[in-house]
């Protein structure tokens, strides 16, 4: 019992090296031993998508993962997220304008859910952006000012790349 | 919610794999997508002592098509592989369909085809589209290798034909039948949740234009995935028109489902739905048979 095992894992650009009990949760890990404490916690099985990372670019649940499965992938959370201390990532500053979050305990999970959504569909629809969020819980906005915002994102996103 | 303690183990190879599962038994579990396993021992109602990770094993993520003209899929495919694999939405208009009601995108970028099957949710739409598409589940263990049909995989609550040492290898779903009609439809609370209830509907005419072949094939309603017996018999060598369809969805409500209540629906509720969503189901199958184009 308690075994540990090493791990490197690359989160937000810096390299990592740790020991790792098997059953600590990839939330944990990111939350407790690395100190980055922008990927939120809320159900712990999945449902709510509050701890919602990119894993090799790609959105999933941090909360249903282990730390020891991150060894030698690349993970980015709601801190590597911006260009630098003093400037937003566009779907940031577009949560900030359209007024989309109110707690804002379940936004880390949805900007990094919406960040490579956005990349591959620079102009969605309500509906798609329905689809795309529908695996995150917000309990205060009722989503329609997130909608709004992940609009305002798009257009922003592609201000920056023209 | 955090948990127990486990012993982790990485294979690189398929063989080591197997290994693993035959010395350790009982008290292990394969981890695929992990997006139904770590819930449950995140709540602790699973313990497995050892875990044997297949993430590390890379040829058992592929979508190959089957020499029938049907797929062959890897165990390790995750979800959203095949919802966006060009292979799958040409060969197999009914699993590309199926694929973007599984889970949330989240849930679909890590969860594994073969492990949905393995964990055998009676709410989960693979297995009931195993069961619609009469495919086959090839289990391998130290052993050696089988291929179990999907009507005799599925034994019962969260329960298979898996024997303790045997992991999932390979998905064969066989070609619908040319020129058949198909649909796929469910109803959940929220999108992507699991379903309350959930349809398959498969069905081919002859040139009389009487059903030779249907498969009605239930999800959310029993202790597994479910055929509606009674209501295909009511199909089988008939012309099919709207009041045959409402006699057979009539039929699998109240002769071959007996639906639970929980905190989610009654089971009148249930019963309700399952007449609803064959009767959907069948009138888009029967005018994908006929030819036409069906938007759901």
């Amino acid at each position: 019992m308690s075994q540990r095992i090493p791990i490197t894992v690359r989160v937000n650009g810096v390299t990592y090296q740790r020991e790792v009990e098997p059953r600590l949760l990839l939330s944990d890990f990111i939350r407790h031993d690395l100190g980055l404490t922008g990927t939120h916690v809320g159900c712990e099985h999945g449902v709510c998508g509050a701890c919602t990372i990119l894993f090799d670019g790609q959105p999933v649940r941090s909360c249903l993962l282990f730390a020891v499965q991150a060894d030698g992938h690349n993970i980015l959370t709601i801190e590597g997220l911006a260009p630098d201390p003093d400037h937003l990532h566009p779907i940031q500053e577009a949560f900030h304008d359209a007024h989309a979050l109110q707690c804002g305990f379940c936004t880390p999970g949805f900007v990094m859910t919406l960040k490579p959504f956005l990349e591959e569909n620079p102009d969605p629809s309500d509906e798609e952006i329905r689809e795309a969020i529908s695996g995150n819980l917000c309990r205060c906005t009722g989503y329609d000012h997130i909608v709004d915002a992940v609009h305002l994102a798009a257009d922003k996103m592609k201000e920056a790349s023209s | 919610m955090k948990p127990p303690p486990f012993d982790y183990y990485a294979p690189d190879t398929l063989d080591e794999a197997l290994a693993l599962m035959a010395q350790h038994g009982y008290g292990a579990k394969a981890l695929a997508g992990g997006q139904s396993l770590v819930p449950t021992m995140n709540f602790r109602l699973a313990a497995p002592s050892v875990l044997v990770d297949l993430n590390r094993i890379p040829d058992l993520s592929y979508i190959r098509l089957a020499p029938d003209g049907g797929l062959l899929i890897g165990a390790m495919t995750r979800h959203v592989q095949a919802e966006k694999n060009p292979k799958v939405a040409d060969k197999h208009p009914l699993l590309h369909a199926t694929m973007p009601n599984i889970g949330h995108p989240q849930i679909r970028n890590r969860g594994t085809l073969g492990g949905s099957i393995a964990h055998a949710d009676p709410a989960a739409e693979l297995p009931a589209l195993m069961r619609a598409v009469q495919g086959r589940i090839k289990a391998q263990s130290a052993r050696g290798s089988r291929w179990i049909p999907a009507d005799d995989f599925f034994q019962g609550f969260f329960t298979t034909a898996l024997a303790e040492d045997e992991l999932i290898t390979e998905l064969h779903l066989p070609p619908l039948p040319a020129g058949s009609g198909w649909a796929i439809e469910e109803v959940a609370r929220r999108h992507g949740d699991f379903a309350l209830v959930g349809a398959f509907a498969i069905l081919h005419l002859d040139g009389a234009g009487r059903c030779d072949h249907v498969r009605i094939s239930l999800f959310g309603v029993g202790d597994g995935p479910m055929l509606a017996t009674t209501a295909m018999g009511v199909l089988r060598g008939e012309k099919l028109d709207d009041e045959a369809i409402a006699t057979a969805a009539e039929a699998a409500a109240q002769k071959d489902v007996d639906p639970p209540s929980d905190v989610h629906a009654t089971a009148s509720f249930r019963r309700h739905l399952v007449n609803v969503l064959v009767q959907r189901t069948l009138t888009q199958a029967l005018a994908r048979a006929a030819g036409q184009e069906v938007t759901a």
